[in-house]
């Protein structure tokens, strides 16, 4: 299983509710509902993978998340996720504060911007950053609102968002000390475990 | 007519006629004191009784779904694309029954048939059957063969509002409920097409206030109108002008014809036919009035047309599904216009709502409504890889 979902499945409570957004394959849920008898929904566009899901007897709603998640109502899962999809949709923001009011708790991952490598793509090419890890031109690349460690905890903060557990890894989804000290630095993906801070939404 | 028989056929079937006596209660409070059903059965019912997969007719469907019933055959039943040895809902797995409806015309009791009471046609005075009658008919009749749970519960349009009815009436009897096509309830306009329907039939004067069969005729006419109206809504702008519009001489582009194709070649500056499409709903208007019956169309739309799971709980229709208990699919079709996806999201949402297990696909076809009946691939795939895990669930 991809390792940030090694790091994520530890923060699920056995026989939760779960709604994954932009579910993909269906692995995640299908590891949560062996090993933690939760009771899944995923959500995603792509046909094949979401002939995956069904194959896995996962369900899944063919759902475009840049249309909103209106069909859900408020408080109906335990917990709500976000994996490696953030950076891709329309509105960032206004998807998170729906995932806020879905879920009791929500777990988002992004690839970190603020990264060394990134910094020194464009500060010694002068050009937008392409990797292995994210292998697209600027102009078809799927991920339209790239972030940094840094933006998303001062996102938190502006929305009144409760961040529980931020763990921060590296692209093999390693965890060191020293990424730890500097994790805008040198984390590639952020991992943020997050709910609801207690005076509500602003 | 098959000169031989597709590998992936049921082959030659024949139907069976199961008799009920004890009487039937029906919605409006009226009661069916014996009646038939005529039904037709693929495949093997395993051992614990576990493989069975019940087809709900839609508005025209009958018990003849899939296979021939003889060589001479011009055409296999009404859902043979889905139905076969590896087919979909693949026959050497699941035992599958399908029927034809109280009310219906193809040997099931209805307005054809003779009324005990009187010794003579139903007729008109056959009463009005609704969604949930048909159900608790089929349930009797899940009794009879002795299957205590369905694997799954499957139907398109009017046949998914009978599955949706399944999963609110006899939650402990389905596995796993698929709707395609479907609507929570009709709404306005899908009501105005049933009463233009209804209106071409009751207004032909060989109608006779349904008592059409005493006078040894049949109001084909106001059938044939009702059916090509019914037949427009069933299919999308863009199916009507791929299967009207073949590029010509005179407009070489295909796209640019928008199925404006001329039956004779060039325009008749009368009343008479001109276009394609004119021809094509006066046969198959033509076509259906020679085998269905006209009361059993008015009954249909009406069963359509009160159908509303949700009456019961306040309009509330996640309130409805609070018992089910089986695990849900919906699959909806981009230019279906009669039920458009935006209608059957609204059943997912009240399930989604109720807590209820649910996947839901939006199929990308250009045949509008009757996409349900076509072999889509995008839906073929997934109807094969969902009824593949519940094969594997009841282990057949």
């Amino acid at each position: 299983m991809r390792a940030d979902l090694d790091i994520i499945q530890k923060w699920i409570k056995p026989g939760s509710r779960v709604l994954d957004l932009g579910c993909g394959d269906g692995s995640l849920l299908a590891y949560l509902r062996d090993n933690k008898q939760t009771i899944g929904i995923g959500l995603e566009i792509d046909n094949q993978k979401i002939d995956a899901c069904l194959n896995k007897g996962i369900d899944v709603i063919q759902q475009d998340l840049n249309k909103g998640l209106g069909n859900f109502e408020s408080h109906s899962f335990d917990t709500v996720l976000l994996t490696q999809t953030l950076q891709a949709v329309h509105y960032p923001d206004l998807l998170v504060e729906e995932m806020l009011r879905i879920g009791k708790n929500c777990i988002v991952t992004f690839p970190n911007f603020g990264n060394w490598k990134s910094r020194a793509y464009i500060a010694f090419k002068g050009r937008m950053p392409v990797s292995d890890f994210m292998p697209y031109q600027w102009y078809d690349t799927p991920n339209i609102h790239f972030c940094t460690v840094r933006d998303f905890d001062d996102f938190c903060r502006d929305k009144n968002i409760d961040v529980i557990t931020r763990t921060v890894v590296d692209n093999k989804h390693r965890d060191s000390a020293i990424i730890r000290a500097l994790p805008n630095l040198l984390s590639e993906i952020a991992i943020y475990h997050f709910s609801r801070g207690q005076q509500g939404s602003q | 007519m098959p000169e031989f028989l597709p590998e992936d056929s049921v082959g030659i079937v024949s139907p069976q006629r199961f008799h009920f006596d004890e009487p039937l209660t029906l919605r409006s409070g009226k009661v069916i004191k014996t009646y038939d059903l005529m039904v037709e059965t693929y495949g093997e019912l395993n051992a614990d009784k576990s493989n069975a997969i019940l087809i709900c007719p839609a508005l025209s469907g009958d018990h003849h779904a899939a296979g021939y019933h003889s060589m001479t055959d011009k055409k296999p039943g009404w859902w043979d694309v889905c139905i076969g040895p590896g087919k979909p809902i693949d026959t050497r797995h699941f035992y599958v029954v399908s029927l034809n409806n109280l009310g219906g015309c193809a040997g099931s009791t209805g307005p054809a048939s003779i009324n005990p009471d009187t010794g003579t046609w139903y007729g008109p005075d056959f009463p009005v059957v609704t969604v949930r009658d048909w159900v608790n008919s089929q349930a009797r009749l899940a009794d009879r063969l002795g299957i205590q749970q369905w694997a799954a519960v499957i139907g398109g349009s009017l046949g998914g509002m009978q599955v949706m009815r399944w999963s609110i009436s006899y939650p402990e009897r389905v596995r796993h409920a698929i709707m395609l096509a479907v609507a929570p309830k009709l709404s306005a306009q899908n009501i105005a097409f049933n009463e233009v329907a209804r209106q071409s039939i009751t207004g032909d004067p060989d109608f006779h206030a349904g008592r059409y069969r005493d006078h040894s005729t049949i109001p084909k006419k106001g059938l044939m109108l009702a059916r090509m109206v019914g037949h427009i809504t069933y299919l999308s702008d863009s199916a009507m002008r791929e299967k009207f519009g073949k590029a010509t001489q005179e407009i070489k582009e295909a796209s640019l014809n928008l199925g404006r194709d001329l039956r004779a070649g060039k325009l008749s500056f009368g009343f008479d036919v001109d276009f394609q499409v004119e021809s094509y709903l006066h046969y198959q208007g033509e076509r259906f009035s020679e085998t269905f019956d006209a009361n059993s169309y008015l009954l249909m739309t009406k069963a359509l047309d009160y159908f509303d799971p949700s009456v019961d709980y306040d309009g509330d229709l996640s309130k409805a599904f609070a018992k089910s208990n089986c695990r849900f699919l919906l699959v909806s079709y981009s230019t279906d216009w009669r039920f458009p996806p935006e209608r059957t999201q609204e059943i997912v949402t009240a399930l989604l709502k109720a807590g209820k297990q649910v996947s839901y696909l939006d199929i990308e076809a250009d045949e509008g409504h009757d996409a349900f009946l076509l072999p889509v691939p995008r839906y073929m795939q997934a109807m094969t890889t969902y009824l593949n895990r519940v094969k594997q669930e009841v282990a057949c």
